[in-house]
């Protein structure tokens, strides 16, 4: 679905395809450094100590949360900067993009690279031999790793949506609950293997997020309703 | 304004020599002569306005100010179009390079090194590899050096026949026997049995249709693929036979060099490009990838356009036999705009009678021409050396072929280098001279690709081992 989104909104627009290729940048970056913190927490510490271990890891996981969202900030900054140039640029004294726009392209973009490093690896392996969970794993994993993977892109880019709507009105509430509600989330994964712990409050958080979003973009439950008989 | 320098690796049974193109990066000659003319276009349109309007002359001043904002807006405004234009062929080649790595076996197999690597990396200590790569890599660049100055000098001297020749003697080697050993590699994976006649017709058809394409006129796109695709295949050979650290290192030092080349006044690379320019010529086509036509529409000067349409008009007459004989004489007058007189007619009744002056003539002509600048643009692209392709595309396919993430690394380098590409084309877009295209990607891709094989690859696989999510 994701690979969809792109096809049908981003493809089209040059300016888009970079800004989703810069924000897929500023998450590898993110990614680097909250990686290099926990390499480096690691060799400090003992490795055969399995508790500390999987705690040194989750605190990894806290801590790359915690920058993801600051470097989507950064992002934030970033773009504001260039629409103005934007804006200086253009013939017609308005920009070719709106934030919002970018914001949704943004997010895409973090959502995309995380998605792909979370699930190509996975992807490669699968076209190999082998059996699903024989050592008494669960045979559900790959199923559970896509849908999880799904639901991460969905999530990044509806947070995209929300934190830079945030920003743009300076409510600090709304880019507070995108950091809990990304916290959550992959507090939630920490109960794997048991999967009902993870996937459904998951979806449910990508429901809240994506009416929430779809509100603050302008939408209704009119229009979706109009939009529904259009079609139909 | 494009430069490159080509050089010499010899291949390692030391028979056969190839070219390999090295790169820079550039926005078209073009440029200029856009801006000139959109100068010129605005003056004219200026003229007849306030003449006919009774109004005081703009003040010249303004307008060429005002044209050259606008001119650098239109600049930055395609900007966008143009770097996607780059990204994609970059893309594919990649795409390519990393598709032939993982499938075909034969590109990861140590068979020997080339003749210009002669120190081995199979050493028993790791300072002695170390030095052996620092040997290797060494003697590339004084390769390339020596090659690029050679080429230089060819230039300054117009040598161009030996400068053809050697082009094309090089892309001969690429097309036929390289893609030669590539096709049998990958019937070779696949299982798919072939005989040497078909093979050979292949191959012949293949060769003989890029050697027209890039040396001679071909249609665009397949002359874009045509490059891609011998890129792809140079960066293989280089995947294969550079060991690994001198690899790396020659990447590294390579990015430093083109900086170098390029930048300093005495440069090889940029005397190559001041050379170029002094003699207003386009460089050679086989070395550089362009993403629009490399020769290019005049645009409408009053007696080059009117001598085209009275030429147009002419051949056209001629052959139909029209029965007005003034055509004919109006040919002979190159200044009437070639206007036939069943066209003056026919608008005379439509509009009302115009007197086809000069200076409306120009006026019109800067109209159409008009929206023929808003196409071109679109057909004004930018130009990458090969050199570039290739580079790029041996660092992602060295990422996909010995790392240790696997398709972590590879997608890390590959934003790299896209990154690196933009902000190159947006120094570019800045500086409007020509610029040295490898140093920030192969840096990005670089930091990115040893980054993530060390720190990032742990880490993903830790997390995909508990199935935690970040």
């Amino acid at each position: 679905p994701a690979l969809g989104l792109f096809l049908f909104t981003i493809a089209r627009d040059p300016l888009r395809i970079i800004i989703l290729i810069a924000g897929a940048f500023f998450w590898l970056v993110s990614l680097l450094l909250s990686s290099l913190i926990w390499f480096i927490a690691v060799k400090a510490s003992d490795p055969q100590d399995e508790q500390l271990q999987k705690g040194l890891l989750i605190f990894g996981v806290m801590f790359s949360v915690l920058l993801q969202e600051a470097f989507r900030f950064l992002y934030y900054k970033l773009l504001r900067k260039a629409i103005e140039g934007l804006v200086a640029l253009s013939e017609d004294g308005c920009s070719p993009i709106s934030i919002q726009q970018m914001a949704y392209v943004a997010g895409v973009g973090f959502g995309l690279m995380s998605g792909a490093f979370s699930m190509i690896n996975l992807l490669a392996d699968t076209l190999g031999p082998g059996t699903v969970g024989i050592h008494g794993d669960s045979q559900l994993y790959f199923l559970t790793s896509a849908f999880m993977t799904m639901v991460l892109i969905f999530l990044h880019t509806f947070w995209g949506i929300l934190f830079f709507h945030g920003c743009e009105h300076r409510r600090w509430w709304e880019i507070m609950a995108v950091v809990v509600m990304h916290l959550a989330v992959s507090g939630s994964t920490f109960c794997n293997p048991l999967y009902v712990g993870s996937l459904v409050p998951s979806y449910l958080l990508m429901a809240t997020a994506a009416a929430w979003a779809y509100l603050l973009s302008g939408g209704s439950a009119q229009n979706l309703w109009r939009f529904l008989l259009c079609k139909s | 304004m494009t430069e490159l320098s080509a050089h010499l690796p010899q291949f390692q049974h030391g028979q056969l020599t190839e070219n390999f193109p090295d790169n820079h990066l550039s926005n078209t000659n073009d440029n200029s002569e856009r801006r000139r003319h959109d100068n010129s276009e605005r003056r004219r349109n200026d003229n007849p306005e306030s003449e006919t309007n009774g109004q005081p002359q703009n003040n010249i001043q303004q307008v060429v100010e005002q044209d050259e904002e606008e001119d650098e807006e239109l600049t930055l405004k395609y900007g966008a179009k143009h770097v996607i234009m780059l990204f994609v062929p970059v893309t594919l080649c990649m795409v390519v390079v990393v598709a032939t790595i993982k499938s075909v076996s034969f590109y990861t197999r140590k068979d020997g090194q080339l003749i210009y690597t002669p120190f081995t990396e199979e050493t028993e200590t790791v300072g002695q590899r170390a030095l052996n790569s620092i040997l290797n890599a060494a003697i590339m660049i004084s390769v390339i050096i020596v090659m690029t100055i050679l080429l230089v000098v060819l230039y300054k001297y117009r040598c161009y026949k030996v400068i053809h020749g050697w082009l094309i003697i090089s892309s001969l080697l690429l097309l036929f026997f390289f893609s030669f050993i590539y096709l049998g590699e990958v019937f070779k994976t696949y299982n798919v049995a072939m005989d040497y006649i078909t093979v050979a017709l292949m191959i012949w058809n293949f060769g003989v249709v890029g050697m027209i394409c890039i040396h001679w006129k071909g249609p665009l796109r397949l002359q874009q693929a045509y490059l891609i695709m011998i890129s792809a295949l140079m960066a293989l050979v280089f995947i294969k036979y550079l060991p690994e650290w001198t690899a790396w290192l020659i990447l590294a030092v390579i990015s430093v060099y083109d900086l170098v080349a390029v930048l300093c006044p005495k440069g090889p690379l940029r005397m190559l490009v001041e050379t170029a320019q002094e003699r207003n010529e386009t460089l050679f086509p086989a070395l550089i990838y362009s993403s629009t036509m490399i020769w290019l529409v005049n645009m409408a000067e009053e007696d080059p356009e009117a001598q085209r349409k009275a030429s147009k008009n002419s051949t056209y007459d001629k052959q139909k036999q029209a029965p007005a004989n003034q055509t004919q004489n109006e040919d002979a007058e190159a200044d009437d705009g070639g206007f036939s007189q069943e066209w003056q007619q026919q608008r005379d009744n439509r509009i009302g009678p115009i007197e086809s002056t000069p200076e409306s003539r120009a006026a019109v002509q800067a109209l159409p021409s008009n929206s023929q600048t808003s196409e071109d643009p679109e057909e004004r692209g930018v130009k990458l050396g090969l050199g570039d392709f290739i580079f790029y595309s041996v660092l992602v396919g060295k990422a996909s072929a010995t790392a240790s993430g696997d398709w972590n690394t590879t997608l890390a380098c590959f934003v790299a280098i896209l990154i690196g590409l933009c902000l190159t084309l947006l120094l570019l877009a800045i500086f409007k001279k020509a610029l040295p295209a490898l140093p920030i990607s192969i840096t990005f891709g670089l930091v990115f690709y040893f980054a993530t094989d060390n720190l990032v690859q742990p880490f993903m696989d830790q997390l995909a081992f508990h199935q935690f999510y970040i």
